[in-house]
């Protein structure tokens, strides 16, 4: 238990956080006291780049609205997207934030394997979850949802997620914490009209907030509730907001847009484990590399019994419930 | 000079008319002056402003939107005997039938709209330019489809208009393939709409076959029944002529669409009740409430006796034939229908969630001012529309010789 908040894979994380505040500078413009130069055809395009820049830098939201599909951007428009972002949400939350880009990891397919068997239900998951993931907190939108069911059956319609004990884990109760299962045949990626979530090589399912038009088709398509609609703006507080973040993990969302769980995408591609995983105190959460066969998860898919949730449907969750004993 | 001239004459037509005219027309506007304010602030605030939430996530518009892609695709109905079968009393009337397709639809694009989170994102749905999802989004089929009849539906009453309005006789061989596509693309537009909710295996409300069949068979009741009551009004404000045997064709062709409806609507609920399956919670909240909780209950169970009520009126030839009794059917099916193919077909599929949770749904003042504004919109085009298209199509407006002095003919609205 006391090994989760190392690093589960050899990546180091300090050249990929570095890069996040590297690609602040803007190149400058061209000296203007040399006048020599007549009317130069290199100095007037310059001259034009640098009003146009400057008009660019001083009307964000038109940038805003014109910005590409994260995947159809070049290296120089994410640079430029992540800069203008960093500046919307220091003069928002008056912190200096990192939006990384980090990409997904060689070799590697992120799987979740979770211990029915030692989950007792306290829901520092959820929690944990929103302070990292930078969730609302007014209106309250959680990622994780905890299950509690009575001994005997695993009916989803008896569950109970609004349990209010004064301990846990309860007599007669057994727990099923639920979030986005991460599916390899996802059917809300498919749904989309304007292709704003897909499926990441690393197999994260994300969301380009900056590209979603909130028709919520996604979230009448997932049957596990993994997606969540930001109503209005979202209520963060401002000494409560995480500013270390990723470009399609928890940077902060705007109003009317879907989000979802990333695996925590801004740390597990630095190697760190999700919050989630971090903060388990009975160490029922699990994380790894499903093609790697010396990790964790894949162990546990050997040599444990596990199942996933609502099979039946094909969607192939990456998310793995086991018994440990 | 001839098209200013229909343009001068076409205005000159729309702010003349009787004191019913203005005092419909003036009712109409300030509606949609209500609904504009709403939307401005839905706009403001966000979706918060609507009863929908995570729950729940699709309510009163998506309900309308459903109800009124039938209506647009039931002009059909009047085509195929028109065109087809040459049956003369509904030819002549078409065209109306056509022009309430081109308003539904634009409600219907009205209505998504109002439903969008981001409508300043609408550029991402433009192929090109965005990213257009086709072919795995049913939602980017649906604007496809919607669009093409849009057009098509825009197309022929516009090709045949024009040349009446010329006095040119029609070029039926170069028309007559756009009307026959016009057909199987009627059929298409409901039949997409209903596969975006049946393609859902997470919500087993939906994801049903009897789903596309049950769209067409409802739809094929509102939508004429919608026309029925709109050609007694054009035939008593205008000079147009509607002989009472199209009327009471169209009656018929309601009784057999109601008839099949009804009874894949006990095909549905033999296989959910007899097999008894978690399947069958979603109807149970819709039509007996569940945990306490059943806000559509009284809904659902008065569209189902208005829709068997008036299943009776329209099959019964004496009934049909009396234009009261014909008239009471068509609103039982207008309301019958909207609420079975609006909030009854969209709520029900969310509930219960894919956990288990019970989240009831009820649209916000705002919601209904929108929903009322954008069908205040519709009105006002479908009023607009028929006041040129009708003395058009009877000959009283057309364009004049050289001189270019309009022709000032009396009736109209």
């Amino acid at each position: 238990m006391s090994d989760q908040t190392d690093s589960f894979s050899k990546e180091n994380s300090n050249s990929a956080r570095a890069s996040g505040s590297e690609i602040v500078q803007r190149p400058d413009s061209q000296p203007t006291d040399n006048r020599t130069v007549l009317s130069d055809r290199r100095t007037f395009l310059a001259g034009a780049a640098g009003l146009l820049g400057m008009i660019a830098v001083s009307s964000c939201t038109w940038q805003e609205f014109f910005q590409n599909n994260f995947r159809r951007m070049s290296k120089e428009e994410i640079e430029q997207t992540v800069h203008r972002l960093q500046e919307e949400y220091k003069k928002k939350y008056g912190k200096e934030f990192v939006v990384g880009t980090e990409a997904p990891l060689d070799a590697t397919l992120f799987g979740y394997g979770l211990d029915i068997q030692r989950c007792i239900g306290c829901r520092r998951c959820v929690y944990g979850c929103v302070e990292e993931n930078n969730q609302s907190r007014d209106p309250q939108i959680h990622y994780i949802r905890v299950l509690r069911f009575r001994d005997g059956n695993m009916d989803l319609e008896q569950s109970d997620i609004y349990y209010d004990p004064e301990e846990v884990p309860e007599k007669g109760y057994y727990y099923m914490p639920v979030q986005c299962q991460h599916c390899a045949n996802p059917p809300c990626t498919k749904v989309c009209p304007v292709q704003a979530t897909w499926t990441e090589p690393d197999g994260i399912v994300v969301v380009d907030y900056n590209w979603c038009i909130g028709c919520r088709y996604c979230m009448a398509a997932c049957p596990y509730m993994g997606r969540w609609f930001n109503f209005t703006d979202p209520g963060i507080p401002k000494d409560q907001v995480n500013p270390n973040t990723h470009y399609l993990g928890n940077r902060p969302r705007m109003r009317n847009v879907v989000e979802k769980c990333t695996f925590c995408i801004q740390r597990v591609r630095q190697g760190i484990y999700p919050k989630c995983v971090e903060v388990c105190p009975v160490g029922a959460r699990k994380f790894g590399n499903l093609l790697d066969p010396n990790s964790e998860i894949s162990k546990i898919i050997k040599t444990k019994r596990v199942f996933r949730l609502k099979e039946e449907l094909n969607t192939q969750p990456k998310f793995y419930y086991f018994f440990s004993i | 000079m001839a098209r200013s001239g229909f343009i001068f004459e076409t205005s000159r037509r729309l702010v003349t008319g009787g004191a019913v005219y203005y005092f419909w027309m003036t009712l109409l506007t300030i509606l949609a002056i209500v609904g504009i304010t709403s939307y401005m602030k839905q706009l403001q605030v966000g979706l918060i402003a609507t009863g929908m939430q995570n729950y729940v996530s699709w309510g009163l518009y998506i309900g309308n939107f459903t109800f009124l892609v039938g209506v647009a695709a039931a002009a059909v109905l009047l085509i195929i005997p028109a065109y087809l079968y040459d049956f003369g009393p509904i030819k002549e009337i078409v065209i109306v039938a056509e022009v309430l397709a081109v308003c539904a639809l634009l409600m219907c694009l009205m209505f998504v709209t109002a439903d969008l989170g981001r409508p300043d994102r609408f550029w991402h749905l433009i192929p090109g330019l965005g990213i257009l999802s086709l072919p795995r989004s049913l939602l980017a089929w649906d604007i496809v489809v919607l669009n093409g009849y849009l057009f098509l539906n825009i197309a022929i009453p516009g090709y045949l208009l024009w040349n009446a309005y010329h006095d040119r006789p029609v070029n039926m061989r170069f028309i007559l393939p756009f009307i026959l596509l016009s057909i199987p693309w009627a059929v298409s537009i409901h039949t997409v709409t209903a596969f975006i909710y049946n393609g859902l295996a997470a919500r087993p409300f939906w994801n049903a076959s009897i789903l596309a069949p049950r769209f067409l068979a409802s739809a094929f009741c509102s939508g004429p029944a919608l026309v029925i009551l709109l050609y007694q009004l054009v035939r008593r404000y205008t000079t147009f002529h509607v002989k009472d045997e199209a009327l009471f064709k169209i009656a018929e062709m309601i009784a057999i669409a109601m008839a099949i409806n009804l009874f894949l609507l006990g095909a549905e609920f033999f296989k959910e009740v007899y097999s008894d399956t978690h399947h069958l919670t979603p109807l149970q909240y819709l039509y007996q409430g569940l945990h306490g909780k059943g806000m559509l209950v009284p809904w659902i169970r008065t569209a189902l006796v208005f829709n068997v009520v008036a299943f009776v009126i329209f099959l019964i030839p004496a009934t049909r034939k009396n234009f009261a009794t014909l008239n009471l059917g068509c609103v039982l099916i207008i309301v019958g229908i909207w609420i079975e193919k609006g909030m009854g077909l969209i709520v029900p599929g969310f509930i219960p969630a894919p956990l288990g949770e019970v989240w009831e749904y009820a649209p916000t003042t705002i919601e209904i001012l929108v929903s009322i504004g954008i069908w205040s919109i519709g009105l006002l085009l479908l009023t607009a529309i028929l006041k040129i298209v009708l003395p058009i199509e009877t000959g009283e407006f057309k364009k004049t010789g050289l001189d270019g002095v309009p022709i000032h003919a009396g009736g109209g609205l």
